[in-house]
């Protein structure tokens, strides 16, 4: 089994102006499908990032604020997720709940370097 | 990082709309009412947070303890922003800054949340508001629905429902409504609004068959937990109180029975009364036992005994018939309305026979324009009629009713009765 990384693009929620009630409801599909990746033992872990942020780039590195990527692309956060392939781990990534909100989800694997020589 | 959540994760249903409810309450407490939009927006962010937050894995030990904690430290923030406004010199800054903590600190006590939220509701039932903004004002601030969700619970547009809003909303502001639980001789008649506007809300939600089934029960279920709010508040915890609550607990035991498949409607005698929810109907005899302290007879402990009789016969053919009509009879002197004559008259078709009953209603002051306008008489009337053996007259009030209901539910309950009236006679 390998470890996945799921980045995760998606709309600001702020946006979408959601009732209580609508705001539990997608709330709930992200339980939904963690507790599908745990049943099948698949879900590591994930973390929220903080939106704010700097960006430090330039030969004489220049630091600015950030959302790094423009307007609706935020990167709001990441799973790690087991699989045994690439393409199972993409399999994976459709539960993802926020598709049909213009969300997207990078799949990285994450790489492992034996150290001990 | 969060690790490994062995089981799929569950908010509390509704979770959200009860504590934006309180949130809004307890912040309203704080800023006035007349900052319900920055409290409304606080509450929104409050969400937002948890959305941005729990979704990757991990749900708070007591997720409306954290929302109340989030909501908490925007509160102070908002307020340190205030006086940071005031160029206050940095001492007297810091002093009132570990005074605001305190204060902000006791709204959010579990008691003073009870407390904040009665408040809102004796403000969104302000009796200078008209009924229909009451209840608007009501789901939203109090209950937390969104606009959209109040359109469809009551068969409103959004426009509409918004304008609704502004309208209440303004009213309370330049009326400087106050925020607050009336005390003394006062408290009774405000009591009195609110219970009717909390009726409204359970028969918005009881009778609309026109209304989706989800948000037909979240609007009973949302009268039942205010009712149950205003029961559990040592101010407002009055008889009638009780006695509302257990009316609504009866009514809501045959919710699921009294509709078929495909939203046909299933009269009282026909309904299964094994799928009477006996849950409820248990709630509705303890709380209508603890009604009946005092020497307050409302209309809600009259109401409620009549829902009663009829939970306690195990079929329509046992009901205790004679008792109801002394029920309708205390029922009519307290509130002589035509719906309530005509319900009494049916009591009186099964005691003496539909004659008495069809002169009964004939007798209801303003019959002509009643059958005429609402679809209940006519069709209470029709079928009256019909059951004496007077097809045509039943026909043609049947007919009427059917012209006057725009719920398809309440068409095909008149149709199937079109249909069955005129077998009959064919075959006497």
């Amino acid at each position: 089994m390998k470890n996945f990384l799921f980045i995760f693009r998606g709309p600001a929620y702020e946006d979408l102006n959601l009732t209580p009630e609508e705001s539990q409801a997608a709330m709930q599909k992200w339980y939904d499908w963690i507790g599908e990746l745990s049943a099948k033992d698949r879900y590591v872990g994930g973390e929220p990032l903080h939106k704010e942020g700097k960006m430090v780039q330039g030969s004489k590195p220049v630091v600015t604020d950030g959302p790094f990527a423009e307007g609706k692309e935020l990167l709001g956060g990441y799973f790690i997720v087991k699989a045994e392939s690439l393409e199972e781990a993409a399999q994976l990534a459709k539960g993802y709940p926020d598709f049909s909100i213009n969300g997207s989800v990078e799949v990285r694997e994450i790489m492992k370097i034996p150290m001990q020589s | 990082m969060s690790s490994g959540a062995e089981q799929p994760q569950q908010l509390v249903d509704h979770l959200f709309r009860h504590e934006a409810g309180k949130m809004i309450a307890v912040l309203t407490r704080v800023f006035g009412i007349s900052n319900l939009e920055l409290v409304e927006d606080t509450v929104q962010e409050t969400f937002l947070k948890a959305l941005q937050v729990w979704r990757y894995g991990q749900l708070p030990d007591n997720p409306s303890a954290w929302l109340m904690r989030v909501a908490r430290n925007r509160t102070i923030d908002l307020i340190r922003r205030q006086q940071k406004l005031a160029n206050l010199s940095e001492e007297l800054a810091h002093r009132l800054q570990s005074s605001t903590e305190n204060a902000v600190d006791q709204f959010f006590l579990d008691t003073e949340i009870a407390d904040s939220q009665l408040r809102m509701i004796f403000t969104c039932c302000h009796p200078a508001l008209n009924p229909e903004d009451q209840v608007a004002l009501t789901l939203k601030t109090v209950s937390g629905f969104g606009v959209q969700e109040i359109a469809r619970a009551l068969l409103s547009t959004e426009t509409a429902i918004q304008k609704r809003l502004y309208r209440a909303r303004e009213f309370i502001k330049s009326e400087s409504i106050r925020f607050e639980i009336p005390v003394g001789h006062e408290l009774s008649g405000r009591l009195d609004v609110v219970y009717t506007v909390l009726y409204l809300l359970f028969n918005e939600g009881y009778n609309s068959l026109k209304a989706d089934e989800l948000i037909r029960h979240d609007l009973c279920a949302e009268a039942m937990r205010l009712c149950k709010l205003l029961t559990e508040h040592r101010q407002a915890a009055d008889p009638s109180a009780f006695a509302l609550l257990s009316l609504m607990c009866f009514q809501a035991s045959r919710f699921e029975s009294r509709i078929g498949e495909d939203n046909t409607i299933i009269l009282l005698q026909k309904q299964d009364r094994n799928k009477w929810d006996h849950e409820l109907i248990r709630m509705g005899y303890y709380y209508l036992n603890l009604s009946s302290t005092g020497d307050q007879l409302s209309v809600y402990h009259i109401e409620s005994a009549i829902a009663a009789e009829h939970c306690l016969a195990p079929n329509f053919e046992s009901t205790n018939w004679s008792a109801l009509l002394q029920l309708y009879d205390y029922l009519l002197q307290r509130k002589p309305s035509p719906v309530v004559r005509l319900n009494r008259s049916i009591v009186v078709a099964q005691l003496e026979g539909v004659h008495a009953a069809i002169d009964l209603i004939l007798d209801i002051p303003g019959i002509r324009l009643l059958l005429e306008q609402h679809y209940i008489y006519p069709a209470v009337l029709g079928d009256l009629y019909a059951r004496a053996g007077n097809c045509n007259e039943g026909r043609r009030l049947l007919q009427m009713a059917w012209h006057l209901t725009s719920s398809l539910a309440e068409k095909r309950l008149l149709q199937d009765k079109l249909e069955a009236l005129c077998q009959s006679t064919a075959t006497e």
